[in-house]
C-alpha cells in the first residue's frame, strides 16, 4: 500500500488523501490569452516513468494540500512538503 | 491458409501424429517496410492484419518489446459491448461488435465470442431515465437494447440482492443481448496468425528505442535489433504511449494509470450474463473455467507498476458482495493490474500526429479490448489513405485545442477521474 508522509499527521495510508495530479506544471499568467499555453497546461502531461511530483490533499486528516515525490515505476514515496510553502528550495 | 484449422484437420493430425506448424514465423527484421507498427498487442496486430487483408499492404512489421499476448490484450476482463451514447462512440463500437461477431470465421481461429448479454443496473428512477435515453439512442442507431424493470430483472438475474435493506436497491436495467465476452489470448494469437499468413513480419523481443527523424518527418525506428526504415510508423502501445511518443519529441494528453481485475476460485455455472453495478464502477461475469471475473475503477493516481493497491481490492470485493451476497465466501484466486493510458475526456486518440508519417493509436482508457477489431480496421484505413477513417475523425490528437473534447461521461478534464 502506498504510504504518504504528511508533515502534520505523519505516515498515513494513501486512502486518507485525495489525488490532485501533476504538481510540476506551471499555470500561465492570469489574463494570458495564449490558448496554446493554456491547452498545454490543462491537457498535456509529461507522464514520466520515474520521478514524479504530485499534489495530494489530506482530506481525512489535516485537510492540507501537499506536494509529494513518488517514483511512478516503483511507487516508492519520497519527500513531502506543504503545497502552500510554494517552490521547494 | 498454410495450416488451416478445421475438424477434419484436427482428426487427421490426431490419427497420423502429424505435428502442427508454428502459428506465426519467428521473423527477423528486414531493412525497411512500408508500415512499421510499434506494439504487438491486439490493436497493433489487428492493424497489421487489416492493412494486408483490406488494403493489400503486406510489407508490414509488428514490433513487440516482449512476446505476443504479454500486454493489455491479456490483462482485461474480456468484455465486448456497444452500449455507448455519444455520437461517434455509438457507431464505432457497434462496428467493433459486428466485427467481433464474425471474427472467428474471418481469422480461422476460435476466439470464443460468447454473446451472453450485458445488463447495466439502475438504482433509482433518475438513473433509470438515463438508461432509457441511452437505450433509445442505441435503438435509433440500429443497436439492440432492452429496458428491464425490476420485476423482469428478478426473473432474469434472480441471484442479485433485491432486499429492502440493501444500500443501493435495484430499480431496473438496460440489457444488450449481443454484448458478451471473448477469449482474449485467442484474439492476439488469431490476429497474429492471420497477419503472418498475409506476409506480415511479427518481430518479438524487439524494443523501439528511438525514431529516425528528418525535420518533421519520421522515416523509421531505432530498435534493440537494429534500425528499421518505415514508410509509415504507427504507435500502438497502450499504457506506454507517452513513453514512445516522447522518443519522437511529442507530449501527449495522456497519463498512465492502473486498472485491476480479479478472478475468484471456479464454481459451477452461476452468472450467465455480464452485469454492471450502477452505484460504483464495478462489473462481473463468469469465465468458461468457472471463475467469477471482477473489474473495478482505476487506482486513482498515475503509475507504471502493474501492481494494484489493496484499497481497490477491498472496494471491488465490497461491490461484489453488495450485488450478489451469496458469493461472500468465495476466495479471490488471482488479481492483476494493467497500465492504461487515461485521457482528459475518457476518449482515445486515433490518427495522424504533428509529425509526417507518424500515426498514433492510444489513450484507450477502459475501452481498449472491446475496440480491438474496429481500432485495427480504422487504423489500417487511416494509415493506408493518410487520412482518418470517418468513424474516428472525432478522435484527433488536437481536439482539445479545437474545443472538441469527446466526453461520454462528462467528468471534466481529469485523467484520474474518467
Amino acid at each position: 500500500m502506498l504510504i504518504i508522509h504528511c508533515p502534520h499527521c505523519g505516515d498515513r495510508d494513501y486512502t486518507e488523501f485525495r489525488y490532485g495530479g501533476d504538481a510540476s506544471k506551471r499555470r500561465p499568467a492570469h489574463g494570458s490569452g495564449d490558448l496554446r499555453a493554456w491547452h498545454d497546461h490543462v491537457f498535456l502531461f509529461d507522464n514520466p516513468k520515474g520521478a514524479h511530483r504530485e499534489y495530494w490533499q489530506h482530506v481525512l486528516g489535516c485537510r492540507q494540500w501537499l506536494v509529494a515525490e513518488r517514483n511512478t515505476a516503483t511507487n516508492e514515496a519520497g519527500r513531502t512538503r506543504l503545497a502552500r510553502d510554494g517552490e521547494a528550495p | 491458409m498454410k495450416n488451416r484449422y478445421s475438424a477434419l484437420a484436427l482428426a487427421q493430425h490426431a490419427l497420423t501424429g502429424k505435428r502442427w506448424s508454428r502459428a506465426w514465423r519467428a521473423a527477423a527484421p528486414r531493412p525497411d517496410y512500408d508500415v512499421v507498427i510499434i506494439g504487438g498487442g491486439g490493436h497493433g496486430l489487428a492493424t497489421a492484419y487489416y492493412l494486408a487483408a483490406n488494403h493489400g499492404i503486406r510489407r508490414v512489421a509488428v514490433l513487440e518489446r516482449a512476446y505476443i499476448g504479454s500486454g493489455n490484450v491479456g490483462r482485461n476482463t474480456t468484455l465486448i459491448r456497444s452500449n455507448y451514447m455519444m455520437a461517434g462512440n455509438t457507431q464505432f463500437f457497434e462496428h467493433s461488435l459486428k466485427l467481433w461477431e464474425g471474427l472467428s470465421h474471418e481469422l480461422n481461429f476460435n476466439v470464443m465470442v460468447s454473446q451472453r448479454g450485458q445488463v447495466v443496473l439502475a438504482h433509482g428512477p433518475s438513473q433509470f431515465d438515463v438508461l432509457a435515453r441511452r437505450g433509445n439512442i442505441m435503438r435509433l442507431n440500429g443497436i439492440d437494447a432492452e429496458l428491464l424493470e425490476r420485476g423482469e430483472l428478478m426473473r432474469l438475474l434472480p441471484y442479485l440482492d433485491y432486499s429492502d435493506s440493501c444500500r443501493f436497491p435495484i430499480y431496473g436495467g438496460l440489457l444488450q443481448r449481443r454484448a458478451g465476452t471473448v477469449r482474449h489470448d485467442a484474439v492476439a494469437w488469431g490476429y497474429a496468425r492471420a497477419a503472418d499468413d498475409c506476409g506480415v513480419d511479427i518481430i518479438e523481443n524487439c524494443e523501439v528505442t528511438g525514431f529516425v527523424r528528418e525535420h518533421d518527418c519520421i522515416n523509421g525506428v531505432v530498435t534493440s535489433r537494429g534500425t528499421i526504415g518505415a514508410g509509415r510508423t504507427v504507435i500502438s502501445v497502450a499504457g506506454h504511449s507517452s513513453q514512445v511518443a516522447a522518443l519522437a519529441g511529442l507530449r501527449l494528453p495522456v497519463e498512465s494509470h492502473l486498472l485491476q481485475a480479479f478472478v475468484t476460485e471456479p464454481i459451477k455455472p452461476f452468472v450467465d450474463h455480464v452485469i454492471s453495478f450502477g452505484a460504483e464502477l464495478f462489473y462481473i461475469s463468469q469465465s468458461d473455467k468457472g471463475g467469477l471475473v471482477f473489474g473495478g475503477h482505476i487506482d486513482g493516481f498515475n503509475s507504471y507498476t502493474q501492481r494494484g493497491q489493496f484499497a481497490k481490492v477491498q472496494n471491488v470485493a465490497e461491490c461484489a458482495v453488495a450485488l450478489i451476497p451469496s458469493i461472500s465466501r468465495l476466495r479471490l484466486l488471482r488479481h492483476w493490474a494493467g497500465i492504461q493510458d487515461m485521457t482528459p475526456d475518457g476518449s482515445p486518440f486515433m490518427g495522424r500526429t504533428p509529425l509526417a508519417n507518424l500515426y498514433l493509436n492510444g489513450g484507450w482508457c477502459y475501452q481498449g479490448f472491446k475496440a480491438t477489431p474496429a481500432a485495427g480496421w480504422c487504423m489500417a484505413h487511416t494509415v493506408a489513405h493518410g487520412e482518418e477513417h470517418p468513424l474516428v475523425r472525432h478522435l484527433s490528437l488536437d481536439r482539445f485545442l479545437q474545443g472538441n473534447g469527446h466526453d461520454e461521461y462528462g467528468h471534466g478534464n481529469w485523467t484520474y477521474k474518467q
